[in-house]
C-alpha cells in the first residue's frame, strides 16, 4: 500500500469515528434529559400529586390534579376542532391534490408547520380573549387546534397515498360511487395511519406552553369551565420553574416527568400501532 | 334507422408516477354526492391558506399604530421604553438571530453527523433505534427543555464550560464579561439540542433519497467509504441538506419557552455569549400580558408580525430546497 492509500483509508476511518461520536452525543443529550427528569421528578410523585390541587406557596403537599385534568380538557377540545379539519384537508390533498390548489395547500401546510406557536397564541387572543374580556380554556384549545391542522393534513395525506390504487379500482368497478370508495375503502384502509398521525399531533400540542400563555392563562384552582382560565401541566411547569421556592422547583420536575410520560406514552402507542399495521415504515 | 351517437373520445390518461397522480381524472363525476364530498374536502383544505391570510391580517392590523408611529426605525432603534412609549426592536432582532445562528453552529455538525451515520455507516439493526431516539428529542416539550436548562445546563456551564472558555478565548470579544447564567450561550445550546432532531430527520430523508447507484459508482471507482459519501452522496443531496438546515433555523427563530427561561431577557446588544440577550418570541411571551397601553400592545404585535414573516420566508425557502430533492414528499412530517 502506498502512503497515499494509507492516508485515504485513515481519513475514512477517522470520519466514520467522528460521525459515530456525533450520533452518540445526540443520543446522550436525550438520555441525560430523561435521566434528570426521572432522578429529580420521581421522588415527588405520590398519590396526592395526582389527586390534589396546588396549595399556597410555602406550604408542603398539594398536587397538580387541576393541571392534569386541564391538559386533558384543553387538548381534547383542540383535537375535536383540529382533527376533522386536518384530516379532511389531508384526504383532499391525497385524493384531489394534484392541481394548483393542492400545491398551494401543501406548501402553506409545510410553511405553517414551522410558525412560532406564540404568534398563534396572540392571534387566538385577538379573536377569543379580547372580545370576551377574559381568558378562557376554549381560546387555548383553538390555538392548539390551529397548530395541529397543518401537521395532521400532511401526515394524513401521506397515509392515504400509501393505499394501493388497485383497491380503488376494484371498488369503482363494482359500481361504488366515488365518495363511498374514498371514505369506505381508501380512508378506512388508511385509518390506522391516520389515527397514528392524530396521536402524534396530539402528543405534540400537549406539551405546548407558548400559545396558552395569553389564552388559557393558567389557574391555581380546580376548574372544569372552558370559558374560564384553566391550568395545564405545561403552564404549571413554567410557573413553578420560574418561581423562587424550592418546593415549587420540586413540583416543576415532577410535573415535567408526568407531562413527558404522557407525551412519550402517546408517541410510543402511535409508533407501535404503525408498526403493527405497516411493518417498519421507513 | 338510428345510429349510435359517437361519444367524443376521453382524453388519454397521462402517464406519470402513480403516487403523484390525480385519482379520478378521466372519470368525470356524474354523481351529486360525489360533488358534495369533493366540495366539503376542498373547503377543509382551504382552511389552511385562509389561516395564513388571517394570521397575517390580524398581526398587520394590530401592528398598524406602531408601524405608523415608528416607521422603519422600529427595526434599528434599540430603545424599548414602555413609559416613554418609544419602541425599537434592534436588541430583539439581534438576540433572535444571534441565538439561532449559535444554535445552528452547534446543531449542524451534530445532526449531519447523525444523518450520515444513519444512512451510510450504521449497521442495519442500529438504524431504527438510533433514529427513534434522536427523534424523541423532538417530543420533549419546550418548557421541559427550559426547566432542564435552568436547573441542569446553566449550573453545568458555570462550573465546567465557562472557566476553560474564558481562560483560552477570554481575549476575544465573544467571551467577555461575567457569566451570570442566563445568557446567549445557554439559549444557543438549548436551541441547538431542540433543533437537532428536525435537521437530522430531514437530512436523513434527503440522504435516503440519493440513489444507491451514486454510492456504488464512487465505490466502484476505488473511493473509500468516506470519499463516496463526500464526493457522491453529499453533493447530490446538497440542496436538500441546506433546506434541512434552514428549516432548523426557522424552528430556532420562533422557539419561545425554553429560550425565554434561559436567555436572560435583557434589551441589550452584546456580542459576548456570556451576556443576557432577548429574542422576539421571548419579548412577546414576557410582556404581552403587561402591555397596558395600546401602543405597547401594537409594538408587540409588530414584533409578532416581524417574527411571523421572518419564519414564513425562512420556511418557504427551506421547503423549496427540500422539494427539489424529494419532490412533494412530506419530508420530516414523520419526525415525532
Amino acid at each position: 500500500m502506498t502512503a497515499r492509500t494509507v492516508r485515504r483509508q485513515l481519513t475514512s476511518r477517522v470520519m466514520t469515528a467522528l460521525v459515530v461520536l456525533l450520533s452518540f452525543i445526540a443520543v446522550l443529550a436525550l438520555v441525560l434529559i430523561l435521566a434528570d427528569l426521572i432522578v429529580k421528578g420521581a421522588s415527588s410523585i405520590d398519590w396526592a400529586f395526582f389527586t390534589k390541587s396546588p396549595v399556597p406557596a410555602g406550604e408542603p403537599g398539594g398536587g397538580v390534579a387541576n393541571a392534569i385534568v386541564g391538559t386533558g380538557i384543553i387538548v381534547g377540545l383542540a383535537a375535536l376542532i383540529g382533527v376533522p379539519v386536518g384530516v379532511g384537508a389531508g384526504i383532499y390533498l391525497a385524493e384531489y391534490g394534484s392541481g394548483r390548489l393542492g400545491f398551494l395547500v401543501r406548501f402553506v401546510a409545510d410553511v405553517l408547520n414551522g410558525t412560532p406557536s406564540i404568534v398563534i397564541g396572540i392571534v387566538a387572543w385577538t379573536f377569543l380573549v379580547r372580545p370576551a374580556g377574559r381568558f378562557s380554556a376554549l381560546a387555548g384549545s383553538v390555538a392548539l387546534a390551529i397548530l395541529m391542522i397543518p401537521m395532521l393534513s400532511r401526515t394524513t395525506e401521506e397515509m392515504v397515498r400509501l393505499v394501493p390504487h388497485s383497491l380503488r379500482e376494484a371498488a369503482l368497478a363494482l359500481g361504488y360511487p366515488r365518495w363511498r370508495t374514498s371514505l369506505k375503502i381508501v380512508v378506512r384502509t388508511a385509518m390506522t395511519g391516520i389515527v397514528t398521525g392524530c396521536l402524534v399531533g396530539i402528543a405534540r400540542v400537549a406539551g405546548e406552553t407558548a400559545p396558552l400563555l395569553f389564552t388559557a392563562l393558567g389557574n391555581l384552582n380546580f376548574s372544569l369551565n372552558v370559558t374560564h382560565p384553566m391550568q395545564t401541566l405545561s403552564l404549571q411547569i413554567y410557573v413553578y420553574a420560574t418561581g423562587p421556592f424550592d418546593e415549587w422547583h420540586r413540583m416543576a420536575w415532577a410535573s415535567a416527568l408526568v407531562l413527558m410520560g404522557l407525551v412519550l406514552i402517546i408517541s410510543l402507542v402511535a409508533r407501535w400501532v404503525t408498526r403493527q399495521r405497516y411493518g417498519s415504515v421507513r | 334507422m338510428t345510429t349510435l351517437p359517437l361519444e367524443p373520445l376521453p382524453p388519454p390518461l397521462e402517464q406519470t408516477t402513480p403516487s403523484a397522480e390525480p385519482r379520478w381524472r378521466g372519470l368525470r363525476s356524474v354523481n351529486r354526492s360525489d360533488r358534495i364530498y369533493r366540495r366539503v374536502l376542498t373547503a377543509l383544505a382551504l382552511v389552511l391558506p385562509a389561516l395564513l391570510v388571517v394570521i397575517l391580517a390580524v398581526l398587520f392590523i394590530n401592528a398598524l399604530p406602531a408601524i405608523g408611529r415608528f416607521g422603519p426605525a422600529f427595526l434599528w432603534s434599540s430603545t424599548w421604553d414602555p413609559v416613554a412609549e418609544v419602541y425599537g426592536t434592534a436588541p430583539m432582532l439581534f438576540g433572535t438571530l444571534a441565538s439561532s445562528l449559535l444554535a445552528l453552529l452547534i446543531a449542524v455538525p451534530l445532526s449531519l453527523g447523525v444523518a450520515i451515520f444513519l444512512t451510510e455507516f450504521a449497521p442495519r439493526w442500529l438504524r431504527q433505534p438510533v433514529a427513534f431516539l434522536v427523534e424523541l428529542l423532538a417530543a420533549i416539550p419546550s418548557v421541559v427543555y427550559g426547566l432542564w436548562g435552568v436547573f441542569v445546563l446553566i449550573p453545568f456551564l458555570r462550573s465546567f464550560v465557562v472557566p476553560p472558555l474564558k481562560s483560552v478565548l477570554g481575549w476575544t470579544p465573544f467571551f467577555q464579561g461575567v457569566f451570570y447564567g442566563n445568557s446567549l450561550l445557554a439559549g444557543g445550546i438549548i436551541l441547538a439540542i431542540m433543533i437537532v432532531p428536525y435537521i437530522a430527520a430531514v437530512s436523513r430523508e434527503v440522504l435516503l433519497a440519493v440513489p444507491t447507484s451514486q454510492r456504488e459508482a464512487a465505490l466502484a471507482m476505488g473511493a473509500t467509504r468516506w470519499e463516496a459519501v463526500r464526493s457522491a452522496v453529499l453533493p447530490y443531496g446538497r440542496a436538500g441538506l441546506i433546506g434541512a438546515i434552514i428549516l432548523g433555523l426557522g424552528r430556532a427563530l420562533g422557539e419561545t419557552m425554553a429560550v425565554t427561561m434561559v436567555i436572560g431577557n435583557r434589551h441589550d446588544i452584546s456580542v459576548s455569549v456570556f451576556q443576557p440577550a432577548y429574542t422576539m418570541a421571548a419579548a412577546i411571551a414576557n410582556e404581552f400580558s403587561e402591555a397596558t397601553t395600546n401602543m405597547y400592545l401594537s409594538a408587540l404585535f409588530e414584533v409578532g408580525l416581524l417574527l411571523f414573516v421572518l419564519t414564513v420566508v425562512v420556511n418557504a425557502v427551506a421547503r423549496i430546497l427540500i422539494w427539489r430533492v424529494a419532490r412533494g414528499a412530506a419530508v420530516g412530517s414523520k419526525a415525532l
